[in-house]
């Protein structure tokens, strides 16, 4: 028996170090106001990242899962949605006549994607379809902290044994160091309306709030419930506990 | 529980009761049940159990209802039940995170059972009923995971649905019946869904077949005992109705920080990427409740030669042909001394052992001829038969001890199988590179090891504790 104990502690010993082997630098770690149970949304941030998305990201990414109309959860009115789609023309029809269209956006529409569809943003872009953003922050390992790590990890040199191919960027949180996106952001690359001082820090930051806004437009309200529930549940399992200690005393 | 047709009482319940004994039966196994007095907070797991099978059924009809099992609609109306559907995104993160608590649940549940030997006579049919549950269960999740039809769902069902092509003869042949078609592909969904839809209700089923067969002996307890007489036992209302309702507190507690502040934690990023059969992800791993299981499988990365088979079957039938001559190598002291409790009294004629004999010299020339168990069929039967093993373990363990309370060498070889699954969902969950292959097959060993080599041995040689006189004398004395 205390050969299996050895054997076991043996194994596990052995097996540890392996498992800090990593293949791209592990993010940044940020502080967010959207982490942990009392995590919200942080209004104005996402209202820049929005500004970000709007003249930067979107004319590589498409962000199909988000109508105009959710845009009034993150602080716009309703004129300005109202206006902001009517901004865009969006493919409809077919009409009466058989024919499509080009119409002026309505709040209920999604936001139209840069691409006819998915095979000419391949096209497009040497063969790589740019991820559309609706889900990317869930669908990341560390997402928030990895995006925020990716858009400011640009400009490094790239260590001995990887090489770059041209068209392409090296980028330590990339899996494999190797980016074909190219340096999204930079200082200045948007002026905000409200007058934030548009850093690269600040408008990565800004960005992946909105992202993470787009992702789990419900989290402000799941979060809030679910203290509701917790205290509720807390309530709940502290009566029972007592009922129990009463019902089992004659017991003891 | 069957009940002689009494006289009509007056009133509705009566004139119910009367045509259908729904009360005495609710009566008899929730209020009146005699239920042994020592049960501790482990049996709790049972009802939380049918709790989660409830909630999984509850939160996926209303899932059901939005769901679209098409492989160009599935990944958007999953989504559109996410973001568009009234409290959608609490019904599926409920039932999302609700099959990782049902897997919690039963492991434990499972895992108790081995501590108390709960599946010795008289209640292999309540273990074996158990693991016909395991199994279903186990199917079920499989499929829905699929569902979403994110990158994970579509190269985890191609994965795992690939697996029955190495059987020989008939593998590609049962792979494409079940994809009903050459890939996982629109047919695979379709059925998965329905099945999926399917297979709780037969779970159902098989509970309450699960309840008939624990009602008829009653449940097993801490010490091991049976009951000897009405001080042992206490009605199960109101002390285990007041225990089991405080214990569904504690588990809707973990439950609900889980939905709804970490509703993602225990699920792979990747499956929020819809399916795309033309791009691999970098690690296709399942969800941590098949790790284990996963990792066995790939424990075997070897082929195995026939021959090595047919010389054990040889061996085998030489020592039943004769027994007393091994009975006089091994002596009859210690673990040796065990083994050799396992010969027979009486030595086989050769007739008797002519087929056994036969299969194995049939395997040994095949064998060096060439033939060989392919690794990837091997690790197939591994996988499954770590399941199938548990319908022997009622005989595998010759111990005449229930409990491990009373067992103090089984009691820490229980921990080391705790621990070797553990270490195996963590291969599972790791690429098949560097140490993991080696602590995989490792842990695989030692888990076939512990059921097929250390617990009959075990039961053999352990010098158990002395047993308290009854069930009421073990908690009076702690008291």
């Amino acid at each position: 028996m205390n050969k299996l104990r050895l054997l076991f502690l043996v194994t596990t010993i052995i097996a540890a170090p392996a498992a800090f082997a990593n293949e791209a630098t592990a993010p940044k770690q940020q502080n967010w106001e959207f982490e942990g149970v009392f995590g919200r949304f942080d209004k104005p941030s996402i209202q820049r990242g929005f500004q970000i998305y709007k003249e930067v990201c979107s004319a590589c990414h498409s962000l199909k899962r988000v109508p105009f109309r959710k845009l009034t959860e993150i602080g716009f009115s309703e004129a300005e949605v109202k206006s902001l789609a009517a901004s865009y023309q969006i493919h409809d029809g077919p009409n009466d006549a058989g024919e499509m269209f080009d119409r002026p956006g309505r709040p209920s529409d999604h936001i139209p994607s840069p691409y006819a569809n998915d095979k000419a943003g391949r096209a497009m872009n040497n063969g790589a379809l740019p991820p559309d953003q609706s889900l990317l922050l869930k669908a990341r390992e560390d997402g928030a902290n990895y995006i925020f790590s990716l858009l400011t990890g640009y400009g490094q040199a790239a260590p001995e044994g990887i090489t770059v191919p041209t068209g392409a960027y090296y980028n330590p949180y990339m899996p494999g160091g190797i980016i074909k996106m190219a340096p999204p952001l930079k200082d200045d690359s948007v002026t905000y309306q409200d007058g934030t001082k548009a850093t690269l820090d600040q408008e990565a930051h800004d960005v992946v709030n909105f992202l993470q806004w787009a992702a789990e437009p419900e989290m402000e309200e799941r979060k809030h419930m679910g203290i509701h529930v917790m205290l509720f549940l807390g309530a709940m399992t502290a009566f029972f506990y007592v009922v129990k200690k009463r019902v089992w005393s004659d017991l003891h | 529980m069957a009940h002689a047709p009494q006289e009509e009482q007056p009133g509705t319940k009566g004139w119910i009761e009367y045509r259908l004994p729904v009360f005495s039966m609710l009566n008899d196994s929730l209020v009146t049940y005699p239920t042994p007095r020592n049960l501790n907070y482990f049996w709790n797991f049972g009802s939380i159990a049918g709790l989660c099978l409830v909630a999984q059924i509850l939160t996926g009809i209303f899932l059901a209802m939005h769901y679209a099992a098409n492989t160009g609609l599935a990944f958007d109306s999953v989504e559109h039940i996410m973001r568009d559907v009234n409290y959608g995104w609490l019904m599926r993160y409920m039932h999302a995170v609700g099959a990782s608590m049902f897997f919690m649940v039963t492991y434990t549940h499972i895992f108790r059972g081995l501590y108390y030997g709960s599946y010795k006579r008289p209640r292999e049919l309540l273990w074996f009923i158990g693991i016909i549950i395991l199994l279903i269960m186990m199917a079920t999740a499989f499929m829905g995971y699929v569902l979403p039809w994110g990158q994970m769902s579509f190269w985890g069902a191609t994965v795992i649905t690939s697996l029955f092509g190495a059987f020989p003869l008939v593998g590609d042949a049962v792979t494409t019946f079940l994809w009903g078609g050459f890939s996982v592909d629109d047919p695979t969904l379709n059925r998965f869904f329905a099945l999926h839809f399917l297979l709780p209700f037969v779970l159902i089923g098989v509970v309450v077949i699960h309840l008939v067969a624990l009602h008829q002996h009653g449940s097993n307890n801490p010490t091991g005992l049976d009951a000897k007489g009405p001080q042992d036992k206490i009605p199960f209302h109101p002390y285990y109705t007041t225990k089991d309702f405080f214990g569904f507190g504690v588990f809707f507690m973990i439950y609900a920080a889980l939905v709804f502040f970490a509703p993602n934690y225990l699920g792979d990023p990747v499956n929020y990427m819809p399916a795309d059969p033309m791009v691999t992800p970098a690690h296709i791993v399942p969800e941590w409740y098949f790790l284990p299981f996963y990792a066995m499988l790939r424990a075997i990365t070897f082929d195995i030669p026939l021959w090595i088979v047919g010389l054990l079957v040889i061996g085998l039938s030489l020592k039943l042909r004769y027994p007393d001559v091994v009975r006089a190598m091994l002596g009859n002291s210690g673990i040796l001394g065990a083994v050799a409790s396992f010969l027979p009294k009486k030595a086989w004629g050769w007739s008797c052992l002519a087929p056994l004999l036969s299969v194995g010299f049939i395997l040994v020339i095949t064998g060096f001829a060439g033939a060989f168990i392919p690794s990837k069929l091997a690790g197939v039967l591994t996988m499954f038969g770590s399941i199938l093993l548990l319908f022997a373990l009622p005989w595998l363990d010759t111990s005449p001890v229930r409990s491990s309370n009373y067992r103090p060498i089984y009691k820490w070889l229980f921990w080391v199988l705790v621990v070797d699954a553990i270490v195996l969902g963590y291969c599972g969950s790791k690429p098949p590179e560097g140490i993991f292959p080696l602590v995989s097959l490792i842990g695989t060993g030692y888990y076939f090891a512990h059921f097929l080599v250390i617990l009959p041995l075990l039961g053999k040689i352990e010098k158990t504790l002395p047993l308290p006189a009854s069930i009421a004398a073990a908690v009076t004395k702690k008291a």
